[in-house]
C-alpha cells in the first residue's frame, strides 16, 4: 500500500469543514467548555490536513507535526480546564457573556 | 530721661487693647482709652515741644535693632528735630481734638470700639512715620497709615460702595508706594544705608548736583509722595475716600496722612536739592494739581467732595513750595492747612450729623442762625482756606507765592498759577459758605452739636485764626537761608493780598446777592458739559478706567480661561473622541474577541493573497 487511497481534495474539504465547524462553535457557543471543545475540533481539523498531506507525499513530517499538535492540545486543555475551574469559582457560571468584568467608567 | 517712646506708645497700646477686647469693653472705657491715649500723647508732645523750644537740641533715641544683617541694621529708633516736633504737634494736637469730636459723632455707632481702635492705630503709625530716623521705619509707618486709611474709609463696610472706595484708596496709593520702595532699594544699594542723616551726608559726598542717580532716586520717592498726597496723576482716590466717617476725613484725609508726601520731601530735602529736575517736577506737579483740583472743587455739590478737592489743591500748594525750595513755607502751610481743613471737615461733619446725613449743599441753606457755632467755624475755616488777610492760611500761602515768584526763570508763571488757584479757592470756599449758611432753609437740623463737638470746633477756630503767628522752629532743619522777600516789589505782595478778596467778591456777587448770574452759562449745553467734566474731577476716573482698569480686567478675564491650556485641552478632547470610538472593540467579551480576530485574520489573509496573486 502506498500513497493515499482517497483523493487529497476530499480530505482537505473535510478538514476545512471541520475547521469551520470548530470556528463557528468557538464564535457562537457561550459555554466555555463547548468553546474548548470547538478549539479541539479546529486543532484536529488541521491535524487531519497534515496527516493527509503526509500520506499523499509519503513523508513523515506531517505525522511528526500531528504528534506535536496532540501534545499542544493536551497542554492547552490542561491550562484551559484550569481556567474553567477558576471562572466557575469566581463568576459562578460558565457563560462567557455573563463573565465579563471590563466596564467603561 | 528720654521718654520719646511714650508718645507713639500710648495710642499703640490703646489700639492693641481695643483690638484684643473686640468691642467687649463698656463704651465709657472705650471713650477714655480712645481719646485719652491720644490726649496723653498730646501732653507728652507739648512737654517735648516746650523743652525743644527752650534748648533747640535734636533728640535721638534707639529702642532696639529691628533687623540685623551684615551692614544693614535699621533700628526702631527715633530722631526728633524741629520738623518732627511740628509734625508731632499737628498729629497729636489736631488728632486729639478730632478724637474728642468723634466721641459725640460716633456715639450711636455700633462699632464705636472698632472705630477708636483704628483711629489710635493710625495715630501711632503716623507718629512712627514722622519720628523714624531711618527710611525703613518711616516706610513701616507709611504703610501703617495706608492700612488704617483703608480700614477707616471702608469703616461702614455694609455698603459695598464704601468697600470699593477703600479698595481704590489702597490700590492707587500702592502704585506710588511701589515707586517709593524702589527708591529706597536704589538709595540703599547706592549709598549703603537707610538712616536718614547718614544717608543725606553720603548723598552729598558721593553725588553732584544734577547727577542721574539722585534724579532717579528722588523721582521714585516723588512717586510715593504723589500717591500718598493725592497729587497728579494719582489724585483720584481722595474724593472717593470721603466714604469714611467725617472725622476720619478730617484726621487722615486732610490734616495728617495726605501730607505725609510733603513730609517725605521735606525730610529728604537734601536729596531733592541734588536733583533740580525733580524739584522742577515737584513744582509743576503741585501747580497743575492745585489748579485742576480747584476747578474741580468749583463744580461739586457734595460738601465733603468740595473739601476733598480743596485738600488736593492745598497739598498742591505745599508741593509747589517744596518744588521751589521753600521748605519752611511748605511745612508752615501744612500746619495751618491741618488747622483750618480739620476745622472745615469737622464743621461739615457737624452739619451732616445735625441734618440727617445730608451731603448735598443745594439741599442745605439758611443754617447761619440755626447752627451758629458751625457757622462761625465754617466762616473762619473758609477765610483761612481762602487766605483772607490775617488768617493763618494767609501767612503760609503768601510765603509760598512769594517764594514761587523768586524762582529763577519760571517764577512768574508759578506765581500766576498759584494766584489763579488762590482766586478759585476763595470762590469755591465762599460758594460753599453762601449756599449752605445763607438763603432759604431747605432742611431743618434735628439737633445741635453738643459740647464734645463744639469744643474742638472752637479750639480749631482759634488755631485757624491765629495759627499764622506760630513761629515754627525750622531754620535749623532747612539749612538754606530763608529767601529774602524784601527784593520783591510791593505790587506783587499787594496783588497776592487782593486776589482772595477779589475771589470773595466774585463769590458774593454770584452766590449771595445774585447780582451776576451764571445760570445762563450753566444751563447751556456747553456749560452743562463743562460742569459735568469738572464735577467728575476732569474725568480722570474714566480715563484710568479705559486705559488701565478695563484692559487689565480684559486680560484677567482672558487669563481666567487659561488660553495656553486651551491647546492642550483640544488635544485631550480629540484623544477622548477617538477613545470613545475605539472603546467599542475592547468590551471584555471573549466571543467578541474571538470573532473579531477571525474576521481580522480573514481580511488580512485575503489582502495578502490578493497582492501575491
Amino acid at each position: 500500500m502506498g500513497g493515499l487511497q482517497i483523493p487529497l481534495e476530499h480530505v482537505l474539504v473535510l478538514s476545512a469543514l471541520l475547521f469551520c465547524c470548530g470556528l463557528l462553535g468557538l464564535m457562537l457557543r457561550r459555554n466555555i467548555i463547548f468553546m474548548l471543545v470547538s478549539l479541539e475540533v479546529m486543532l484536529n481539523a488541521s491535524a487531519l490536513a497534515f496527516i493527509a498531506a503526509a500520506a499523499k507525499w509519503g513523508q513523515a513530517d506531517g505525522q511528526v507535526i500531528f504528534l506535536l499538535i496532540l501534545t499542544i492540545a493536551a497542554a492547552e486543555v490542561s491550562v484551559g480546564l484550569g481556567l474553567v475551574l477558576q471562572i466557575q469559582r469566581r463568576f459562578k457560571t460558565l457563560d462567557m457573556d455573563a463573565a465579563t468584568a471590563l466596564k467603561e467608567r | 530721661m528720654n521718654l520719646l517712646w511714650l508718645i507713639p506708645m500710648f495710642p499703640l497700646l490703646s489700639a492693641v487693647l481695643l483690638i484684643v477686647t473686640a468691642g467687649r469693653l463698656p463704651k465709657q472705657l472705650v471713650a477714655i482709652l480712645g481719646a485719652g491715649s491720644v490726649g496723653a500723647a498730646a501732653v507728652c508732645v507739648a512737654l517735648l515741644a516746650n523743652d525743644f523750644f527752650a534748648d533747640g537740641q535734636i533728640r535721638e533715641l534707639t529702642l532696639w535693632t529691628w533687623i540685623a544683617l551684615d551692614n544693614f541694621t535699621p533700628g526702631i529708633s527715633f530722631y526728633v528735630d524741629g520738623l518732627t516736633v511740628v509734625m508731632m504737634s499737628v498729629i497729636t494736637g489736631v488728632g486729639f481734638l478730632i478724637h474728642l469730636y468723634s466721641l459725640e459723632f460716633m456715639a450711636d455707632d455700633e462699632s464705636f470700639s472698632r472705630y477708636f481702635a483704628y483711629m489710635n492705630l493710625f495715630v501711632a503709625a503716623m507718629l512712627l512715620l514722622v519720628m523714624a530716623d531711618n527710611l525703613l521705619l518711616l516706610y513701616l509707618g507709611w504703610e501703617g497709615v495706608g492700612v488704617c486709611s483703608y480700614l477707616l474709609v471702608g469703616f461702614w463696610y455694609r455698603d459695598p460702595n464704601n468697600g470699593k472706595a477703600a479698595r481704590k484708596a489702597f490700590v492707587v496709593t500702592r502704585v506710588g508706594d511701589v515707586a517709593m520702595a524702589l527708591g529706597l532699594f536704589l538709595l540703599f544699594t547706592e549709598l549703603g544705608t537707610l538712616d536718614i542723616q547718614p544717608l543725606m551726608a553720603a548723598a552729598n559726598n558721593q553725588w553732584q548736583v544734577g547727577d542721574t542717580l539722585p534724579i532717579l532716586a528722588t523721582a521714585l520717592l516723588l512717586g510715593g509722595a504723589v500717591g500718598k498726597s493725592a497729587q497728579l496723576p494719582l489724585q483720584t482716590w481722595l474724593p472717593d475716600a470721603m466714604a469714611g466717617p467725617t472725622p476720619v476725613s478730617a484726621l487722615i484725609h486732610a490734616a495728617t496722612m495726605v501730607t505725609a508726601g510733603v513730609y517725605l520731601i521735606a525730610r529728604t530735602h537734601e536729596l531733592f536739592l541734588l536733583a533740580p529736575p525733580t524739584m522742577m517736577a515737584v513744582a509743576w506737579v503741585g501747580l497743575l494739581t492745585l489748579l485742576l483740583a480747584a476747578f474741580a472743587a468749583l463744580a461739586q455739590n457734595d460738601i465733603k467732595r468740595i473739601l476733598a478737592y480743596s485738600t488736593i489743591s492745598q497739598i498742591g500748594y505745599m508741593f509747589l513750595a517744596m518744588g521751589v525750595g521753600a521748605f519752611s513755607a511748605g511745612i508752615f502751610h501744612l500746619m495751618t492747612h491741618a488747622f483750618f481743613k480739620a476745622l472745615l471737615f469737622l464743621a461739615a461733619g457737624a452739619i451732616i450729623h445735625c441734618l440727617h446725613h445730608e451731603h448735598d449743599i443745594l439741599r442745605m441753606g439758611g443754617l447761619r442762625k440755626r447752627l451758629p457755632v458751625v457757622f462761625a467755624s465754617f466762616l473762619i475755616g473758609s477765610a483761612a482756606l481762602a487766605a483772607l488777610p490775617f488768617t493763618s492760611g494767609f501767612y503760609s500761602k503768601d510765603a509760598i507765592l512769594l517764594s514761587a515768584w523768586l524762582t529763577a526763570d519760571i517764577g512768574p508763571i508759578l506765581w500766576l498759577g498759584g494766584l489763579l488757584g488762590a482766586l478759585l479757592t476763595a470762590i469755591y470756599s465762599f460758594r460753599l459758605v453762601f449756599i449752605v449758611f445763607f438763603g432759604h432753609a431747605n432742611t431743618e437740623p434735628d439737633r445741635q452739636p453738643g459740647l464734645k463737638m463744639s469744643i474742638p470746633l472752637i479750639l480749631l477756630c482759634v488755631l485757624a485764626a491765629i495759627g499764622g503767628w506760630i513761629n515754627i522752629p525750622l531754620t535749623e532743619v532747612f539749612a538754606s537761608p530763608p529767601s529774602d522777600h524784601s527784593l520783591i516789589a510791593h505790587s506783587v505782595e499787594y496783588i497776592g493780598i487782593a486776589t482772595p478778596l477779589l475771589g470773595l467778591l466774585i463769590a458774593y456777587l454770584l452766590f449771595l446777592s445774585r447780582a451776576m448770574s451764571i445760570a445762563k452759562l450753566t444751563e447751556s449745553t456747553a456749560g452743562q458739559a463743562i460742569q459735568g467734566f469738572l464735577r467728575s474731577g476732569w474725568r480722570f476716573d474714566a480715563l484710568y478706567h479705559y486705559t488701565l482698569v478695563w484692559p487689565f480686567v480684559g486680560i484677567a478675564r482672558l487669563c481666567k480661561n487659561e488660553p495656553v491650556d486651551q491647546i492642550y485641552n483640544a488635544i485631550v478632547c480629540t484623544l477622548k473622541w477617538f477613545h470613545r470610538r475605539l472603546i467599542i472593540v475592547q468590551n471584555g467579551e471573549l466571543r467578541w474577541y474571538a470573532t473579531t480576530m477571525v474576521f481580522g485574520i480573514v481580511i488580512f489573509v485575503a489582502m495578502i493573497l490578493r497582492h501575491s496573486l
